[in-house]
């Protein structure tokens, strides 16, 4: 059959991508878990959440029916409190932290209960936020991301007008271009950008690419601060012989199409590889087996210890059937007409070198897998070509910052997955939180310049 | 496979005997609705309740619609239930002869007829006659139903006032041959007075508490108490878990009186689980009485009551009620008569701590800020200050982890030191 699309009928599609992590379907059921957090003092969940929301406060707020003290709890440590309540790997985070762990007992279900908290404000676009008096001031943002828009919030509270530039027609980023369907719809990712921008004084500028319709230089002419967050591009090279061929794709563009041109429309192979085990390549395998491929498995250098992405994520690909072979370097693809039939790896062992790491070292085994599509996912690629351009420092193509966001080019701010070379969407935010305080100090030390002329 | 069948024997005997009034197990279920009719009694009967309170008799009333509320706490519901309903709104001559067939069907259980008769000589005369007849085992005197009886000079209105609760129940001692329960209401400053008083006039026993008058909440949309009865509502009558620890102190006090002492008592007031029961037979009670817990739940409910007292007895030797029941009424002093001397201090065991800080928060606002945080990520360490420590049991109170945090004894000198002692000595 090959690389096909429209595999499965609309049911199948819509019971495949439903939501992964259901919300609570009445009061009474998120009550009681709610009433079973102990309210814990300088909580480890906050700790171990990037933003720093208050857990035992908003959970306190559910029990007390204050659903609306319990959203603004939320949203003003992470104003995508529900974007994050569906996508964040929680069992690494605020859940993995629960006092509860250490008792042997299943951790508050916290990200289910942000969700129950943040859903009506979304719904309802609560106004939930106060613009202070406009202030004059004026910041140029790339990127309608995560960390953009984080940043843009931050800035508008305090009165600054924003303006930001994004290349895509819909805002979001990764949230709306790049995590899997199971987890967040686009039209719930449409309502977050709307409650973002609902407070005012955020106007985003769709289809605008820097480096191609605007360039740096300009915005630090028009605008007092550059914040940048144009995250991170596409999967890395493999670098291998056959990686032309048809059949071969990235997976950043294969969930791009999921996500942007509707699931019967994007072609999946019956026998899929994917290289990689990070969070890209566990959602690019399943959403492969849910778009109907018949075969899908994993590729890995290295074994489950050092793999990026968490166990429960490689829970859901190994129940969704899909399998995973470790220690397997893809050395090269095979192909007939064109197409890819093969995907030739060496099989590896790890030996510690001198630093202690474990690194794979090819053996002269070979591992033979039929395939009729691969997908590179074995880490993504910076925008370096931007990086160079507008001479920003940088590690490997990573924006380089010192403290909070602030870049090597004055008055030129950066976060999110930029700047962290890849995180995770709780990170981004935080990020650019950090990254409006730093232009709101930026600005202060600004005005106070200008005014003792 | 050989499936072993295990059977449960008992070596403990926990039927009970109060002024000769006979019971399986000293359960009781108090005088309320799940003792109002026949169908519910039997059925009481065959779930293994040991005895009934039948539901007050007196004259004719009707109750409204909307009778009961409640307090919820952390999700627990029912922590605390109010009703305001009122004695027996069934025709008597129907109780009196569903009584007697009750009697008659269960005679190893104890049938006791709560009254409460208008204020009068004749009344009480005419309903303990026709009570008796039906082969009852005891009376019980309902003075201490907190409302609506109450605004007709009945129920609590007797109970509060010792004088006319004696005259009471001398009337009711001319006519009765059989025993006889004086119930009183919490609803006082001290039960003792009425207690002490219903004794000198004759009452065999005592039983206690009935409801406490309580206001349960507001309705914040409507703005109006709850039960709302159209818009209104009214003082009702307290029970169920909450109120345990008051009943409990009221027992004792009846308990420790040397007039009230000399009569059996029926403990009432929360009692939900078998621990309860022991608790209130500890501080004196000869046989418990049970209400909510029975509302909320239903009959069944007594398999465990039972069950559970068994296995307690066993386990600490005791071969019937008798050898525990008071065991506890001396070690119930005053503050004046504690040991000064007694110092303990709080230990965390690190190894079972989850980090949650609950000690350390109630320790330094709530208390004597004798907790040590020390900073990690995300888990802080938290250690004892000995030297600040009083002993107070705050945080072991809020630890949510059993054992964790334990009092050890630091004694401050070896000798019983009471508190007029430590004075003479010039508080040193
Ligand atoms: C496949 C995949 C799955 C993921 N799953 C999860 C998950 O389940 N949970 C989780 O928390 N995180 C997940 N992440 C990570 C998360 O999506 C990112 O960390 C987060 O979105 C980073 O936010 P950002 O704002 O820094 O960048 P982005 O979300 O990438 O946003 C950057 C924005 O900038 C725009 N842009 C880029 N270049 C330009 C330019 N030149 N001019 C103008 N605009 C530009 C982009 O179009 C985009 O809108 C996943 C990532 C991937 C790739
Ligand atoms: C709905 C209801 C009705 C009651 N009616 C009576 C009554 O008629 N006579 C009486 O003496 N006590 C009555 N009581 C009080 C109970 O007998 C008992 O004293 C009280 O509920 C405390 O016990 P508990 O905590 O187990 O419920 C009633 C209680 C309830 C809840
Ligand atoms: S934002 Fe994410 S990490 Fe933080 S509390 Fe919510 S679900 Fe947990
Ligand atoms: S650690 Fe768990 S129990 Fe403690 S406050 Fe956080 S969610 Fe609640």
């Amino acid at each position: 059959m090959a690389v096909q699309n429209n595999r499965l009928t609309a049911e199948e599609y819509e019971q495949r991508f439903s939501d992964i992590h259901p919300p609570f379907e009445t009061r009474d059921a998120a009550l009681v878990d709610a009433n079973r957090c102990l309210f814990c003092y300088d909580a480890p969940c906050t700790k171990s959440c990037p933003t720093g929301i208050n857990v035992p406060k908003f959970i306190k707020q559910i029990t007390t029916d204050n659903l609306k003290g319990a959203a603004y709890t939320i949203f003003s440590s992470n104003i995508m409190g529900g974007g994050c309540a569906k996508v964040c790997p929680v069992e690494k985070l605020c859940e993995g932290a629960c006092v509860y762990n250490l008792m042997e007992e299943t951790a508050i279900p916290i990200a289910r209960l942000q969700r129950y908290a943040t859903e009506p404000a979304i719904k309802g676009q609560w106004r939930m936020f106060e613009r202070k008096q406009r202030t004059g001031k004026k910041v140029a943002i790339i990127g309608a991301g995560p960390a953009g828009l984080s940043c843009a919030h931050a800035l508008s509270r305090e009165g600054v007008d924003v303006t930001i530039y994004e290349k895509e027609a819909k805002g979001g980023g990764l949230m709306t271009y790049g995590i899997a369907a199971y987890k967040v719809t686009p039209a719930f990712c449409e309502e977050e950008v709307s409650f973002i921008t609902g407070i005012g004084g955020i106007d985003i500028r769709y289809n605008q690419e820097l480096g191609k319709d605007i360039l740096l230089s300009a915005l630090q002419e028009e605008y007092d601060a550059v914040y940048l967050a144009f995250g991170v591009g596409l999967a890395r090279q493999l670098y291998i012989p056959g990686e032309q061929l048809e059949g071969v794709v990235d997976a950043i563009s294969f969930i791009y199409d999921i996500r942007n041109s509707g699931f019967p429309a994007v072609p999946v192979g019956d026998q899929v590889a994917v290289i990689g085990m990070g969070m890209t390549a566990i959602d690019a395998a399943t959403q492969a087996r849910r778009l109907g491929a018949k075969e899908v498995t994993l590729v890995y250098r290295r074994t489950q210890q050092e793999m990026p992405c968490t166990v429960a994520e490689m829970d859901i690909a190994l129940l969704d059937g899909c399998k995973i072979i470790w220690l397997a370097a893809p050395a090269e693809i095979i192909g007939e007409n064109g197409k890819a039939t093969q995907l030739i790896c060496h099989s590896v062992r790890l030996e510690e070198d001198n630093t202690g790491r474990r690194q794979p070292v090819l053996t002269d085994e070979k591992i033979v897998l039929p395939v009729d599509m691969v997908i590179k996912a074995a880490g993504q690629m910076p925008f370096e070509q931007l990086i160079y351009e507008n001479q920003l420092h940088h590690n490997g193509g990573k924006i380089a910052v010192t403290g909070n966001g602030v870049t090597s080019i004055n008055g030129v701010f950066a976060g999110g997955d930029c700047v962290n070379g890849g995180k995770e969407v709780v990170d981004a935010v935080q990020a650019g939180k950090e990254g409006a305080a730093a232009i709101l100090a930026y600005l202060q030390a600004d005005c106070h310049v200008s005014s003792s002329h | 496979m050989s499936v072993a069948v295990i059977k449960r024997i008992f070596m403990a005997d926990i039927s009970a005997n109060f002024l000769g009034i006979r019971s399986p197990n000293p359960y009781w279920l108090a005088s309320a609705p799940p003792t109002d009719k026949k169908i519910n009694v039997l059925r009481a009967f065959e779930a293994g309740w040991g005895g009934v309170v039948w539901k007050t008799l007196g004259s004719q009333v009707k109750n409204v619609s909307s009778r009961y509320s409640s307090v919820d706490y952390n999700g627990s519901r029912v922590m605390g239930f109010n009703n305001i309903e009122l004695i027996s709104d069934r025709p008597l001559a129907v109780n009196l002869k569903e009584i007697a067939e009750c009697v008659r069907l269960f005679p190893d259980r104890a049938m006791v007829v709560s009254l409460m008769a208008d204020n009068n000589r004749e009344s009480w005369h005419e309903l303990i006659k026709q009570v008796e007849d039906t082969g009852a085992h005891g009376l019980e005197l309902n003075f201490g139903c907190p409302h609506g009886m109450t605004e007709r000079g009945m129920g609590a209105a007797v109970g509060q006032d010792p004088e006319i609760a004696a005259r009471l129940v001398e009337w009711v001692m001319e006519a009765a041959t059989i025993p006889v329960i004086t119930k009183l209401t919490p609803n006082v400053h001290s039960v003792v007075p009425t207690g002490r008083a219903a004794v000198k006039a004759g009452s065999h026993a005592l039983s206690l508490i009935n409801t406490i008058q309580s206001v349960t909440g507001v309705d914040l949309d409507t703005f109006v108490p709850n039960p709302n009865v159209a818009g209104q509502s009214t003082f009702g009558g307290y029970c169920g878990p909450a109120v345990k620890p008051i009943a409990l102190k009221m027992l004792t006090t009846i308990a420790q009186d040397p007039v009230t002492a000399k009569v059996p008592v029926s403990g009432i007031g929360g009692i939900s689980t078998w621990k309860d029961a022991a608790e209130f037979m500890l501080l004196g009670a000869t046989t418990v009485q049970v209400c909510t817990a029975a509302m909320r739940y239903g009959f069944r409910i007594i398999e465990d009551l039972c069950d559970g007292l068994n296995n307690w007895m066993d386990e600490k030797g005791f071969r019937t009620l008798d050898d525990f029941i008071g065991r506890s009424v001396p070690t119930l002093t005053s503050w004046e008569e504690l040991d000064m001397n007694y110092h303990i201090v709080a230990n965390i065991n690190q190894d079972k701590c989850i980090h949650c800080g609950l000690c350390y928060i109630s320790c330094e606002d709530g208390s004597h800020q004798a907790i040590n945080l020390s900073y990690g990520n995300p888990y802080n360490t938290y250690t004892i200050k000995e030297e600040e420590c009083v002993g107070c049991n705050l945080c072991k109170l809020v630890c949510p982890v059993d054992n964790c945090i334990t009092m050890v004894e630091q004694r401050h000198g070896d000798e019983y030191l009471n508190w007029k002692e430590y004075q003479r000595r010039g508080g040193v």
